[in-house]
């Protein structure tokens, strides 16, 4: 019975994040889906956790061992790389509302940058 | 690991744990709400990072985590590949990128099921649920590993980015290796240990990926890689079940809903639907059809000059620049940016037509400008640029080609027919650089390029770019 009440928690969770997830997701514009795509796929690297709980448990089983370390390799990957690509394409539309920062050589708002604007509506 | 009894024994609390998963997937949320706005998007992302970092700390602080020594080599080799790699990568080249961290995800999800399956016998002494879970993640995360690493090898080229299938037998290929699959997990769940049915099954799943990526044309893989991106975002969320964690199934869901909204919009954006790219040999017919379509217009292309461009370009009003992937590999964004500098100098009103999947991803094209710092507001989204090509004197397309063509409105018989496409051929005169008269991405002859109003400049973007701006300047 305390098994099923498991299920059934995490299944109630479950169902709860695929909603908060088109509800949040639906928000990101156009113009971040790239970021947004590196983003999440950094998120899912979440699956390290699976390696580290079960490592702690391998044993004396050798060939588990070795799964389990190219397994935490694997998500290690994904989280760090990809949070790191994301932050450095964010980084990128960072600087852009800001009207002519003096540290930019080309900076001199000539294109009519205004602070603020973007496609983010 | 030496720590005082009670620090420890709160510390190792499993409620104590559960809190820290809380807060981790609610940064994640968190986090993604702050990539609505381009401002807020850093510290959004940075947000998430911390959330993963509290996870993996609550993770560590479980009693029963050993084999310390195994975990710094995993996590050293990870840094060791994944920092690198992400610090280096090309802007142009981030599909690739993904396709590869996507499918590392995947590959951990089918490594950490197979673990499991030996941890518990062959789920021997575990409720049937977490055998369907774990066995479910193990499929779709094989399938992923595989399908992402064809993707990978396409899009970098190691791999020819035209479709390789079994020509008619592929769907059924496709469908004994899934019933496979399934076979071997049902067998399994029914109280059948043996480890060889569990590799039987990961091998089908392995096979799958292939054979499912591998007759998919380049011009549909980032669709392919969103759709990968939803299936190990969604093998991870089962994952979490079979491992009673819940940060896990928030952060697997979440992914697995993002994938999911994302491949839709691509496919509506091509106008494809995503059971017909999974059915695939896209581009393959287009080439054929392309050749004929050749022979109909041969000798009407009308090439120019740089110079020539430049005094068109000075004397308009105003200039849509319509920039595509050629651009980006080109790397001649800042030489457009330098461009579009003189003209606006002269009063030349310039704007950038963006279509949705402009370079090789949603969104791409916009990183792509942003990089070179080309401003938010003189990019136009596709249906807004749609309503001013009308008024647009010239048109510069730069290294885009598919998203150009006026095939998809007026060509039923071509296999882009009905893709949402930038109406370039609406504005006075259009000036397309490119390399060669060779066809696009998807393989398919562009009209465009023999329409009356339309002259080419071949060669390479930037250098064509540089040299309109130098003429500009002596005009």
């Amino acid at each position: 019975m305390i098994l099923a009440s498991t299920l059934t928690t995490n299944l109630a969770i479950l169902v709860l994040a695929g909603f908060i997830g088109f509800v949040v997701i639906s928000k990101v514009p156009n113009t971040l889906h790239t970021p947004l795509m590196s983003g999440t796929n950094a998120i899912h690297g979440i699956v390290i956790l699976g390696g580290l709980l079960i490592i702690g448990l391998a044993g004396n089983d050798a060939f588990n061992k070795v799964i389990l370390v190219i397994a935490i390799a694997f998500g290690t990957i994904n989280v760090i790389g990809g949070f790191l690509v994301t932050d450095r394409m964010l980084e990128m539309f960072k600087s852009r509302p800001k009207p002519a920062p003096s540290e930019q050589k080309d900076g001199s708002g000539d294109g009519g940058s205004t602070p603020g604007k973007g496609k983010d509506s | 690991m030496i720590q005082p009894p009670l620090a420890t024994s709160f510390l190792q609390s499993s409620n104590f744990r559960d809190v820290l998963y809380i807060i981790a997937f609610s940064l994640f949320i968190q986090g993604l709400r702050g990539l609505s706005g381009p401002t807020t998007a850093v510290r959004g992302n940075r947000i998430a990072a911390v959330g993963m970092a509290i996870a993996v700390i609550a993770t560590l602080l479980n009693p029963l985590e050993g084999n310390w020594g195994l975990i710094v080599l995993g996590v050293a080799l990870g840094a060791a590949v994944g920092i690198p790699a992400a610090r280096q990568v090309k802007m142009t080249a981030m599909p690739q990128m993904v396709a590869l961290f996507n499918g590392v995800g995947g590959g951990a999800v089918f490594l950490i099921s197979w673990s499991e399956f030996r941890l518990t016998d062959g789920y021997s002494f575990t409720p049937t649920y977490i055998a369907i879970f774990s066995l479910f993640a193990a499929i779709v995360g094989s399938v992923s590993f595989w399908g992402s690493n064809i993707a990978f090898g396409k899009l970098q080229e190691i791999i020819p980015g035209r479709p390789i299938s079994f020509g008619s037998a592929q769907q059924i290929v496709n469908l004994v290796l899934l019933v496979l699959a399934v076979a071997g997990a049902v067998d399994i769940i029914q109280g059948n240990h043996s480890e060889l049915v569990f590799i039987g099954v990961l091998v089908c799943a392995a096979l799958l990926g292939n054979a499912v990526v591998l007759p998919i044309g380049g011009a549909d893989m980032p669709v392919v890689i969103s759709l990968l991106n939803a299936f190990t975002g969604l093998s991870a969320a089962a994952t979490g079940i079979a491992l009673d964690n819940t940060a896990l199934i928030v952060a697997g869901m979440i992914v697995g809903a993002s994938g999911t909204i994302l491949t839709n919009l691509m496919a509506t954006a091509m106008n494809r639907s995503i059971p017909a790219i999974v059915a695939g040999g896209f581009g393959g017919t287009g080439a054929v059809e392309g050749a004929s379509g050749a022979g109909e217009h041969a000798g009407t292309v009308r090439s120019t000059t740089a110079a020539d461009a430049a005094i068109q370009l000075a004397y308009a009003s105003r200039v849509m620049i319509v920039p595509g992937y050629g651009m980006a590999v080109a790397q001649a964004q800042h030489a457009v940016r330098e461009l579009t500098k003189e003209l606006e100098k002269r009063g030349v009103e310039v704007a950038f037509a963006i279509h949705p999947v402009a370079g090789r991803m949603p969104g791409h094209m916009n990183v792509l400008l942003a990089e070179a710092d080309v401003p938010y507001d003189q990019l136009e989204e596709m249906e807004e640029a749609n309503g001013e090509f009308g008024r647009t004197d010239v048109s510069l397309v730069i290294g885009a080609n598919d998203v150009t063509n006026p095939a998809a409105k007026n060509t039923p018989s071509s296999p882009i027919y009905g893709m949402p496409i930038l109406e370039v051929s609406d504005s006075h005169s259009v000036i397309v650089i490119k390399r060669s008269m060779n066809p696009g991405f998807a393989g398919i002859e562009n009209e465009l390029y023999y329409e009356p109003e339309t002259t080419m400049l071949f060669g390479d973007a930037k250098t064509a770019v540089t040299e309109i701006t130098s003429e500009l300047a002596n005009i």
